[in-house]
C-alpha cells in the first residue's frame, strides 16, 4: 500500500476474504461499474455536464461583460457566437444544459424519495435522455428559425 | 453508561441533537445546491426564451432589453443563482477527485474564488447597462 495523500483513505482498509489487507478505491472508482449498465453511465454524465455547463457561465460572463464595456467588444461576442465554432459550442452546451437540467429534476424526484424501483429508474433514466434531444432540436431550431 | 440505545458512538447526545456534523455546517451545503435548483428551473427556461427573443438583435436592442427592470433583476437573480449552484456543484467534484489533502483545499478556495469573481463580473455588467 502507497502512504495515504488523503485522511479518509483510513476508513477505506478493508480485508480480502484470506485476512490479507487491502485498499478500497476512493472515487472515481469508475472501473468498478459496467458502463453497458445505462444507470451508472446517466449518472456520471450528470456531473460531466455540470462540470461543462459551468464552462458555458464563463460564455454569459462574457457576453455581459462586452455588452457593458461597447459596442465593439459586443461586436466581438456576437461574432464568435456566430461563427462555425461557436455555434457547434452553442449547440454542445444547449445539449449539456439540457441534460444536466432534466436529470436534475430525476434526482430531485430521488431525493424526495420517488421513483426508486429498477423499472422506474431505467424509464426515467430513458425520458431524460429522450428529452435533452428533443428539447436541444428544439431550442436550436427555434434559433435557426428567428436567425 | 448512556442512554443510548443505537451502536456505540463517540458523538456526544448533544452533538448527535444539533446534527451538525464534524464540519459543524450540517446538510447546508447539500441543501442550498437544491434550493438553488429549483430556483434556476424558471430562471433558466426564462433566459432560453429571452436569449431566443434576442436571436438577430442589434448592440441597441440587447441593451434595452438587459436594461429593463424585470429582465435586469431576474438576470441578477439568476447569475446568483447559477455561481452558488456552480460553486457548490464543483466543490463536490474536488472533494471526491483529488486526494491530496493541500492541493483539494487550494483547488475548492481556487473554485470559490473564481465564482465570486465571475458572479461579480456578470452583475457589474448588468447593473451598468441598466443604469446608463
Amino acid at each position: 500500500m502507497s502512504e495515504p495523500q488523503d485522511p479518509r483513505q483510513a476508513f477505506f482498509i478493508g480485508r480480502r476474504s484470506d485476512g490479507t489487507a487491502v485498499q478500497r478505491p476512493l472515487s472515481p472508482h469508475l472501473q468498478v461499474y459496467d458502463m453497458l449498465q445505462v444507470t451508472s453511465l446517466l449518472s456520471i454524465l450528470h456531473r460531466i455536464t455540470g462540470v461543462l455547463w459551468s464552462a458555458g457561465a464563463l460564455l454569459l460572463v462574457w457576453w455581459l461583460a462586452a455588452l457593458a464595456s461597447g459596442e465593439a467588444a459586443f461586436a466581438l461576442v456576437q461574432g464568435f457566437l456566430g461563427s462555425f465554432a461557436g455555434v457547434i459550442l452553442l449547440f454542445g452546451l444547449t445539449a449539456a444544459a439540457w441534460y444536466h437540467t432534466l436529470a436534475g429534476i430525476r434526482h430531485l424526484a430521488w431525493d424526495a424519495g420517488w421513483g426508486f424501483s429498477l423499472p422506474e429508474v431505467r424509464r426515467s433514466g430513458l425520458a431524460v435522455v429522450a428529452g435533452t434531444v428533443v428539447l436541444t432540436l428544439l431550442t436550436f431550431a427555434a434559433a435557426l428559425i428567428l436567425w | 453508561m448512556s442512554a443510548s440505545t443505537g451502536p456505540r458512538s463517540l458523538r456526544t447526545p448533544l452533538g448527535r441533537v444539533r446534527g451538525l456534523g464534524s464540519a459543524k455546517a450540517g446538510t447546508r451545503h447539500w441543501w442550498l445546491q437544491r434550493v438553488t435548483s429549483l430556483a434556476l428551473l424558471p430562471l433558466m427556461l426564462w433566459f432560453v426564451v429571452a436569449a431566443l427573443s434576442l436571436v438577430g438583435a442589434d448592440y441597441a436592442e440587447v441593451r434595452a432589453f438587459v436594461a429593463a427592470p424585470l429582465h435586469a433583476v431576474l438576470l441578477l437573480l439568476l447569475i446568483g443563482a447559477l455561481f452558488h449552484h456552480m460553486a457548490a456543484g464543483l466543490q463536490v467534484v474536488a472533494e471526491d477527485y483529488i486526494r491530496h489533502e493541500a492541493l483539494r483545499l487550494g483547488t475548492i478556495l481556487l473554485i470559490k474564488a473564481a465564482c465570486v469573481l465571475l458572479a461579480a463580473i456578470a452583475a457589474f455588467s448588468v447593473l451598468r447597462v441598466a443604469f446608463t
